[in-house]
């Protein structure tokens, strides 16, 4: 069987150009047309998109685990909090700039009347080392709860629940001063990143740049992923897990292996969120922020691999637009969504959108019949 | 304690005195077994007689509280069951189908055997799995066999439930295994469909040792004529035997057969 393209249909592929399309030129209309000018987008909304390229990861990583694994976790902010915080602590060793002789002691460190900064929070300044923990971090932490909880045979709502209580024992830990992550403030007020200042243009631009390719890459990922036997063997986990058990595969090794990679991912994920969103905190770790990940992904479409992106990205759309015009409502409307969801859109706008297409088909096809 | 009886033939399979109890409930109870080398063996009992339970303990589903499992490896080492995890224990050679058809609904009938090939399973090795001509060719073998060629690209899930019991034990064939269990084969099946399922049970005999459990007479009369049927009542062994043997004995029919009637009436 010929699996070597990663794009199934014409859809698909229409929906990946516009968001190639979208990576390319929304910088570039930064970059080239001058402010005033109708074309010219500003860093700000470019900080805006970047964030939201930066969840839509942070949705891929969820659907891959709920949509092709039939692992529900309410607790992938928690990876995406570790990611942020390990590039936030580099950001925070990074206060005086590339001249600085020696390194900024940050505030909430004098606030806790430190005078040295410890030799393991020093090491973040090496940006590479940085960029390395919030992969391994949130990966060391998924293998061993995953292996620990599959090994034990842990499943359904008892797994999602344990992943919240994991996100929320989390918080509770990064919201303690004693801890050393700047209790509830966390991290703020960077200044540089790779030498360059945070604030200019062109950080906004390769920030957004970053996220939108690291967004096509786990696109591409995902894609592979799926066409390989470990792909096959991944969603056959999520329909009979006791038959793949039976024909010889360790489960526990697969969900472990793909707990841990989503892990990564949404950690990678939340390291570029950060200096885009110019804080990291433990409000990022709340369980209610898990269980809106778990929305973006069931509004786009479970279990399709653009409906997690749009979903991701219309939500928060709809949530910048309602916070802004009727700040009260939104809660509601958030609710009031995921029922619309659950009750009529079992497979999100993906699913809708196939169902739309399949009606306009049919009723093509059935015309010279009734003709 | 009963004495061996296959010892002096090739086994591939012995149960030593194995117990199970759940909540105090002795499912199994003091059984002992044995399966010998490409035997066709019907496993034949009342409800709650211990059937299910019995496979779960050979495949490592449950562990038992005492008694030996023991796989008798075609190297001649013995594997003891009692440690090894369901999925080391169908690398090992046994393979298991359900009692209800399990396939994966969502994938195709080809991916269903391409799942199941006897291949390494490990993580990595499905990642960067290339499929090879003799791959094609096993999956062409089963699929002839289980009569599911014109289908191979079809969902697994659109198949009925005839061809779904099928496919799975397609499933089991594609994994080589020395030992098929097989829980029910015949369950929803059309008169037709129970008799061809028979006829290839009966075939896999000899090249696999199979051991069968089932409640439909008809078919345990189709296979196991002339072959050896154990009756299980309240987890113990309680008759063995010819088919003929068992079918006339008092006390099985006191347990066995007169609930059978009431079963198939039902």
């Amino acid at each position: 069987m010929i699996r070597s393209l990663p794009i199934d249909n014409k859809t698909e592929a229409t929906l990946l150009s516009v968001l190639v399309a979208f990576i390319v030129l929304f910088p570039l209309c930064n970059g080239v047309f001058a402010e005033g000018s109708a074309l010219h987008v500003s860093a700000f909304s470019m900080g805006v998109w970047g964030k939201y390229l930066c969840y839509a990861v942070l949705a891929v990583s969820l659907n891959m685990l709920w949509g092709y694994t039939g692992l529900l976790c309410l607790g992938q902010n928690l990876f995406f909090g570790l990611g942020g915080y390990a590039f936030g602590m580099y950001l925070m060793m990074n206060l005086g700039g590339p001249e600085a002789t020696e390194t900024v002691l940050p505030n909430f460190m004098e606030q806790r009347g430190m005078t040295m900064i410890p030799d393991w929070f020093l090491a973040f300044q090496n940006p590479v080392l940085a960029l390395l923990a919030a992969l391994i971090i949130p990966g060391l932490v998924a293998l061993v709860f995953g292996t620990l909880a599959f090994r034990s045979r842990i499943k359904g709502v008892y797994f999602s629940i344990l992943t919240q209580a994991l996100v929320y024992a989390a918080m509770l830990l990064f919201r303690r001063g004693e801890t050393g992550f700047g209790g509830t403030n966390g991290f703020t007020n960077y200044q540089y990143i790779f030498g360059a200042s945070i604030n200019s243009e062109s950080t906004a631009r390769w920030l957004f740049i970053g996220s939108g390719v690291l967004l096509l890459l786990v696109y591409l990922l995902v894609a592979w992923m799926l066409k390989t036997k470990f792909g096959l063997v991944q969603q056959a986990i999520r329909d009979s897990e006791n038959r793949v058990r039976f024909s010889g595969y360790s489960t526990t090794h697969f969900k472990a292996f793909v707990f841990t990679l989503s892990a990564m991912i949404a950690g990678a994920a939340g390291a570029l969120f950060v200096p885009q969103a110019g804080i990291i905190n433990p409000s990022e770790m709340l369980p209610a922020k898990g269980l809106d990940v778990v929305v973006w992904v069931a509004v786009g479409g479970r279990g399709t691999k653009m409906g997690p992106i749009i979903g991701a990205i219309l939500v928060n759309l709809l949530k910048s637009y309602t916070t802004r015009e009727f700040p009260e409502f939104w809660l509601l409307i958030l609710g009031g969504l995921f029922v619309l969801v659950v009750l009529f859109m079992p497979d999100g706008i993906m699913g809708l959108w196939d169902r739309y297409k399949g009606l306009l088909f049919s009723r093509k096809s059935a015309e010279p019949v009734a003709a | 304690m009963s004495a061996p009886l296959y010892r002096d033939t090739d086994l591939v399979l012995s149960v030593e005195n194995v117990s199970k109890s759940f909540d105090g409930f002795k499912a199994i109870n003091d059984l002992t077994f044995y399966l010998g080398e490409g035997e066709l063996r019907t496993i034949i009992g009342p409800n709650g007689a211990g059937k299910s339970t019995f496979m779960d303990l050979i495949t490592g589903r449950t562990r038992p509280d005492e008694g030996r499992l023991t796989f008798h490896g075609k190297d001649g080492h013995d594997v003891d069951l009692t440690k090894s995890r369901e999925y080391q224990t169908n690398r090992l050679g046994i393979s298991r189908k359900f009692q209800t058809p399990s396939v994966y609904t969502q994938h195709t009938v080809y991916d269903n055997l391409v799942l199941s090939l006897n291949l390494n399973r490990g993580v990595m090795k499905t990642l960067f799995y290339k499929e090879a001509a003799a791959d094609r060719e096993e999956i062409d073998r089963v699929l002839e066999l289980v009569r599911l060629k014109d289908r191979r690209n079809e969902l697994a899930g659109s198949l009925s439930h005839g061809q779904k019991q099928w496919l799975e034990i397609g499933m089991l064939l594609a994994q080589k295994p020395r030992i098929l269990l097989v829980d029910e084969p015949a369950a929803g099946m059309s008169d037709e469909e129970t008799e061809r399922t028979g006829e290839l049970l009966i075939s896999l005999a000899g090249e696999h040792s199979v051991m069968v459990v089932e409640h439909d007479m008809v078919f345990v009369r189709q296979i196991a004529e002339g072959r050896k049927v154990t009756v299980l009542h309240q987890g113990h062994v309680l008759k063995e035997g010819t088919f003929s043997d068992v079918a006339n004995d008092e006390t099985v029919k006191e347990v066995y057969l007169g609930r059978a009637k009431h079963d198939d009436a039902a």
